[in-house]
């Protein structure tokens, strides 16, 4: 079992020095625009000290709170997902000479290594779901240099919120996986363990000390209640077949009447990954760039086929939206899209909440769930 | 191909010749500028390449020409997009953007010894005929090749000459179908499927390979499972707004399939519950 140690409070801005000597530009969560977002970061004291997240449907606010925590929220809009699958990527660029030849380049942008700090579980089984998309047999490049010596610093979560349901994909609140330090919070430092080879090389480079039984016991007791305290669920973990079977539902004709086919969802979501490719040309017409771009099911363009719209309304863009992402990704990549981050309820502008519309339409499989002992 | 190239940038090619099909119908005989690429590139029957025009954008088109030749590419377009109209407008010379091949073609392995039975209705035709070039340079590999195109309009009908040289063949057989004739049209008024039944076949000794709009491709696959193939015997080669041609993009999904990856050219037995739901 890995060892826990303790990294008292004062010594965070180590944890930052030392990525920062070890060559990685460090990420982290910060306050910006009324909301929680990752961006550059190199001193402790711009972490969220103090703040809470209060999400419900279609509502997200911040709140100061009288503790010395800096991860007491649940998350914010952003997962990795914007630091990977870059929401605009330059994929290459055509030059037209004289004599109408044309000159292709991709230039690969030099980057640094990264360490992201401050990744949930949810997140982190997202990112394993977008390492099997992008980083497959046919690997993104963009996606997989930014991957390559990625860092990442989880810190399980104590706070859900309301709009949470981790605990019901099995993918948090606790961190079991895909992190190379796992932290703990509490009032004064967080528990430590090492989860990689470079996980543990930065253990020996901090001042930690050993925890005690109790420091131990109440983050175990804090990530447990955290865990009770979610009241959102899914009825099952594979709803492939319930929700197929039911693609005549009435729900999807009801959620239709609400939903504005926006796409936050999408946007906010840690696991979609649709792109479309755009052109840039050049005023003159000599030269253009091609861009890939985040996409959304919920637009018409994006089931364009050959002069018709495969998916012509709301309702067939919801349910592609929803079967893809609890049932399609079960064949594509072994398991659910969802990971209980709960974004695409806080973040729908009419307060759609996926698990409520899933219960509705897949009340077959909740039935013969509870019939299962 | 190299998977460096799957995802781009594309070669060059250059456009050789075009043919004017139709009104709304060309294609372009197209050949890779480099040399090295040119001298590496295969394909499969059924299998599509992206076409780039710069400043304008992609699109998927099967690849209608001679498995055998690769080095010359004829693409067949149909001028009812943005960039396809600008694809119908290059002549010889013009250079674009070429990346492929990208998915499963045609079970040929699957076909030997075996009857083809090619049901088209369209410009379906053009992502079929690879596989009889195929089939016709080891004709001796093949059974009984049923050849059957359906158009809506008898103006439509399109590589008449190919139609009848085939028909000239031996152990062939080759009938078309328009809804709408005119006064020339001496073969079937109706559709293409209603010819399944017209037509010698062995049902467990037959490989079907069907392309068209997908009504036509639904009533083929269901009259030929109903005529007692079984549906691992029955192909079909589906359309969808591929962009990236290896399963990233995500707008050809078809419920668990990555249409460009997984397809385009699917068994009956692996799509049936899925295809021709509205939506999907």
């Amino acid at each position: 079992m890995t060892a826990t140690h303790f990294l008292p409070r004062q010594h965070l801005q180590t944890l930052l020095d030392q990525l920062d000597a070890l060559g990685y530009r460090c990420i982290g969560p910060q306050v910006r625009d009324g909301t929680i977002v990752f961006d550059r970061l190199s001193d402790a004291t711009a972490l969220p000290v103090g703040i809470g997240a209060h999400q419900t449907p279609g509502r997200y606010r911040l709140e100061h709170q009288d503790h010395p925590r800096c991860f007491a929220w649940a998350n914010g809009p952003q997962a990795l997902k914007p630091l990977l699958f870059a929401p605009q990527e330059r994929l290459w660029r055509t030059e037209r000479d004289d004599a109408g030849r044309l000159s292709f380049t991709s230039e690969p942008q030099p980057m640094q290594r990264q360490a992201i700090i401050g990744v949930r579980a949810c997140d982190l089984a997202a990112l394993a779901l977008q390492d099997a998309h992008f980083a497959g047999p046919r690997a993104d490049p963009g996606y997989s240099r930014r991957r390559r010596d990625l860092l990442l610093v989880g810190v399980e979560c104590g706070q859900p919120a309301n709009t949470c349901f981790c605990a019901s994909t099995g993918d948090g609140p606790a961190i079991s996986t895909g992190a190379d330090l796992a932290l703990t919070e509490l009032d004064t430092g967080f528990l430590v363990r090492a989860a990689s080879e470079v996980g543990s090389a930065l253990c020996d480079a901090l001042p930690l000390r050993a925890p005690s039984d109790e420091e131990r016991a109440q983050g175990a007791a804090e990530i447990e209640q955290a865990r009770l305290r979610q009241c959102r669920s899914l009825p099952g973990r594979n709803l492939r077949e319930s929700l197929f079977a039911n693609l005549d539902h009435p729900r999807w004709d009801e959620v239709a009447t609400r939903c504005l086919a926006c796409g936050n969802c999408v946007a906010v979501c840690p696991t979609c990954f649709c792109s479309t490719e755009r052109e840039q040309p050049s005023i003159d017409g000599s030269s253009s760039t091609h861009l890939r771009l985040w996409d959304s099911c919920f637009s018409a363009e994006h089931s364009y086929v050959h002069g018709r719209l495969l998916r012509p309304d709301t309702r067939t863009r919801y349910r592609q939206w929803l079967t893809h992402k609890l049932g399609g990704w079960h064949d594509q990549y072994g398991r659910s899209g969802c990971v209980g981050c709960g974004r695409c309820i806080a973040w729908c502008p009419v307060g759609i909440d996926l698990t409520a519309e899933t219960n509705a339409i897949c009340a077959d499989a909740s039935e013969s769930a509870q019939e299962a002992p | 191909m190299s998977t460096a190239t799957a995802m781009g940038p594309p070669w060059e090619a250059e456009v050789l010749s075009r043919d004017d099909e139709t009104q709304s119908l060309c294609t372009l005989h197209l050949r890779l500028t480099d040399a090295d690429a040119r001298a590496a590139y295969r394909f499969l029957p059924g299998q599509f390449n992206m076409l780039y025009v710069p400043a304008v954008g992609g699109v998927p088109i099967s690849i209608a020409s001679d498995p055998e030749q690769p080095q010359r590419l004829a693409h067949t377009i149909s001028a009812v997009g943005r960039v396809t109209r600008v694809l119908a407008r290059l002549s010889t010379g013009d250079r674009i953007g070429l990346r492929g091949p990208y998915g499963r073609g045609w079970p040929l392995d699957q076909a030997e010894g075996q009857d083809l039975v090619v049901v088209t209705g369209g410009l379906g035709c053009a992502p079929v005929v690879a596989a009889i070039d195929y089939a016709l340079a080891r004709r001796a590999d093949f059974g009984q090749l049923v050849i059957l195109q359906g158009v809506k309009h008898a103006a439509d009908m399109f590589w008449r000459a190919r139609y009848d040289a085939w028909a000239e063949l031996p152990n062939t057989v080759v009938r078309l179908a328009a809804d709408q004739p005119d006064h020339h049209w001496q073969d079937h008024v109706g559709l293409v499927t209603d010819l399944l039944d017209e037509i010698p076949l062995r049902p467990d000794a037959s490989i079907a390979l069907i392309c068209g709009p997908e009504p036509m491709m639904l009533a083929a696959a269901k009259r030929l499972v109903a005529l007692g193939i079984s549906d691992d015997r029955i192909w079909l080669s589906l359309e969808r707004g591929f962009q990236c041609g290896v399963g990233h993009c995500g707008h050809c999904q078809l419920g668990p399939y990555f249409v460009c990856r997984d397809g385009p050219v699917f068994p009956w037995s692996e799509i049936s519950w899925l295809l021709g739901q509205k939506g999907f």
